[in-house]
């Protein structure tokens, strides 16, 4: 062995360590928000589309991360986001009125559709009754995939569960089936056994692997589904980014914003209604 | 049906076009990787070595606990660092939780465990060879590791690139700790994931095909060096 060759070797090692640490490390050096979201704004393509054109006007990145609306919440709740962007009302209120966030405003709906198999056996297609589907799924125990992860999307859909008056727990054995994941694995477990699903318009649309699945249900108003933005509140929160944070959820609910929500179109179609009203939000 | 054959011919389209967005994928997985590697074959290698030149009590038991952290499942592994880097755990301070940062710690705990056990059997098996002639010189425990890493660089290089290997391919530890953010922290494999659940299951596999040919290419140039320098060497 030849004791020099190792000592120069070990330097040349260490220099180029520190090296590769620090260019990881400097990255997070530039001016962005970390934004918890919701995997429908995000696989919709809604946020490739907006983000681009704030960006360019502020020079703010914006670092999306996107997770189910019960983890986004999470993740605002523990500091590791600036503002929350996210679909449940019933949670974000709670999630104000707990303190963890401040400056709520609603920004936009979608709506969520029934999406199934062609061959229909339940006999739901076509219909506008989401409640009256929900009892006919269950009567002909069809098949059934749920998010089951607590995200916005499985809360509204549990919700038309119980106006339906079926306890899926109870009765939902061998047919009701919770993936445990979110939209797009969901959709392709459906997919992959013809179940009927929950799911956002946007996710559908912009949804490859569709198999034999079509839209079964739709337009009924209780598949409303509307999106609030908040800042994570940084009196719990001391390293929250006010000020930029504040810059997104003024631009995205000023009519630049809202113009760029609304022009985001998939085959021609709109994916998202902006419907910001000052005042009208808590 | 024909999903496999649109992916492989997506991913020939993929690595002629080398579009700017894929190539930072790929440099951003390399970059998180690659460090990860180093860093755990810093503390690894002579850990390893450590451990098969030392006898003390309770050594057993330390190197079964450590045979069995090769398999330490990644999706824990990234709970756990989340857990630590979040803005309400112990290192919340330093801001890593959805950076490259934290994506190299969380690949290093991954990878550490694999090149210190597959190393310690490595210079376990030279020590049988070299102990009476390192006994014989005098060198100090430090000297003796020292000299063991060296003369077993070859074989210890199957340790480093076991540990390569579990780095670039997992997604459970960082998609957790970086998020998967778009043109931030977004690697191969969170990509492939990300489109997966899109349903785009050709470009998902055409990524993965790409994946694997990187690999592949990084493991060759690695093997024709190591060759190259072996053969240099006469041994």
């Amino acid at each position: 062995m030849n004791p020099m060759i190792d000592r120069r070797h070990l330097l040349g090692l260490i220099a180029g360590i520190g090296l590769a640490v620090s260019s990881t490390v400097a990255l997070a050096q530039e001016k962005f928000i970390v934004v918890a979201s919701t995997t429908s704004t995000e696989q919709s393509g809604l946020f490739g589309h907006i983000l681009p054109i704030f960006t360019k006007k502020t020079g703010i990145q914006v670092r999306v991360v996107a997770q189910g609306t019960g983890q986004a919440l999470k993740t605002g709740e523990q500091g590791n986001a600036d503002v929350v962007f996210v679909h449940d009302r019933v949670a974000e209120q709670k999630f104000v009125d707990a303190g963890w966030g401040v400056d709520r405003r609603e920004v936009m709906y979608n709506d969520f559709v029934i999406v199934g198999p062609k061959s229909d056996p339940a006999k739901v297609g076509g219909s506008k009754d989401v409640v009256a589907a929900y009892k006919k799924i269950a009567a002909a125990k069809a098949p059934f995939a749920s998010r089951g992860d607590s995200s916005g999307t499985h809360a509204a859909e549990l919700r038309i569960w119980k106006e339906a008056g079926i306890d899926v727990k109870a009765t939902g054995t061998g047919w009701y089936r919770e993936t445990g994941s979110g939209m797009g694995p969901t959709l392709n477990t459906a997919s992959g056994m013809n179940a009927y699903a929950f799911t956002d318009r946007g996710t559908w649309l912009n949804f490859k692997n569709r198999g034999d699945l079509v839209v079964s249900v739709e337009g009924d108003a209780k598949l409303f589904n509307q999106y609030g933005v908040m800042l994570v509140n940084p009196a719990r929160h001391a390293h929250v980014k006010v000020a930029e944070g504040r810059a997104f959820i003024d631009w995205i609910t000023s009519k630049e914003g809202q113009d760029a929500i609304a022009s985001y179109k998939i085959g021609g179609q709109q994916l998202f209604f902006p419907n910001y009203r000052p005042g009208g939000n808590s | 049906m024909n999903t496999i054959s649109e992916a492989f011919l997506l991913s020939l389209q993929m690595m002629v076009r080398l579009d700017p967005e894929l190539l930072r994928i790929i440099g951003l997985s390399l970059r998180v990787s690659l460090t990860a590697v180093v860093l755990g074959s810093l503390i690894g290698l002579p850990f390893g070595a450590l451990l098969a030149l030392t006898r003390f009590p309770g050594r057993n038991a330390c190197i079964v606990v450590l045979n069995a952290c090769m398999g330490l499942p990644p999706v824990v592994v990234g709970l756990i660092v989340y857990l630590i880097l979040s803005r309400s755990g112990p290192l919340g301070t330093f801001g890593w939780l959805f950076t490259p940062a934290g994506m190299v710690m969380a690949q290093v705990v991954l990878i550490t465990p694999i090149v210190a056990a597959l190393s310690r059997q490595t210079v376990a098996d030279l020590w049988i060879e070299y102990e009476e002639q390192l006994r014989s010189l005098g060198l100090t425990p430090i000297k003796a590791i020292a000299t063991l890493l060296w003369d077993g660089r070859f074989s210890l290089s199957t340790a480093v690139f076991a540990g390569f290997g579990r780095a670039i391919a997992e997604v459970g530890a960082i998609i957790i700790v970086g998020g998967n953010i778009n043109g931030f922290t977004r690697t191969m494999t969170t990509a492939i994931s990300l489109e997966t659940s899109r349903g785009d299951l050709a470009l998902a596999m055409a990524l993965g095909i790409v994946l694997l040919a990187i690999a592949i290419s990084i493991n060759a140039a690695a093997t024709t060096l190591g060759n190259t320098a072996r053969r240099r060497q006469g041994a």
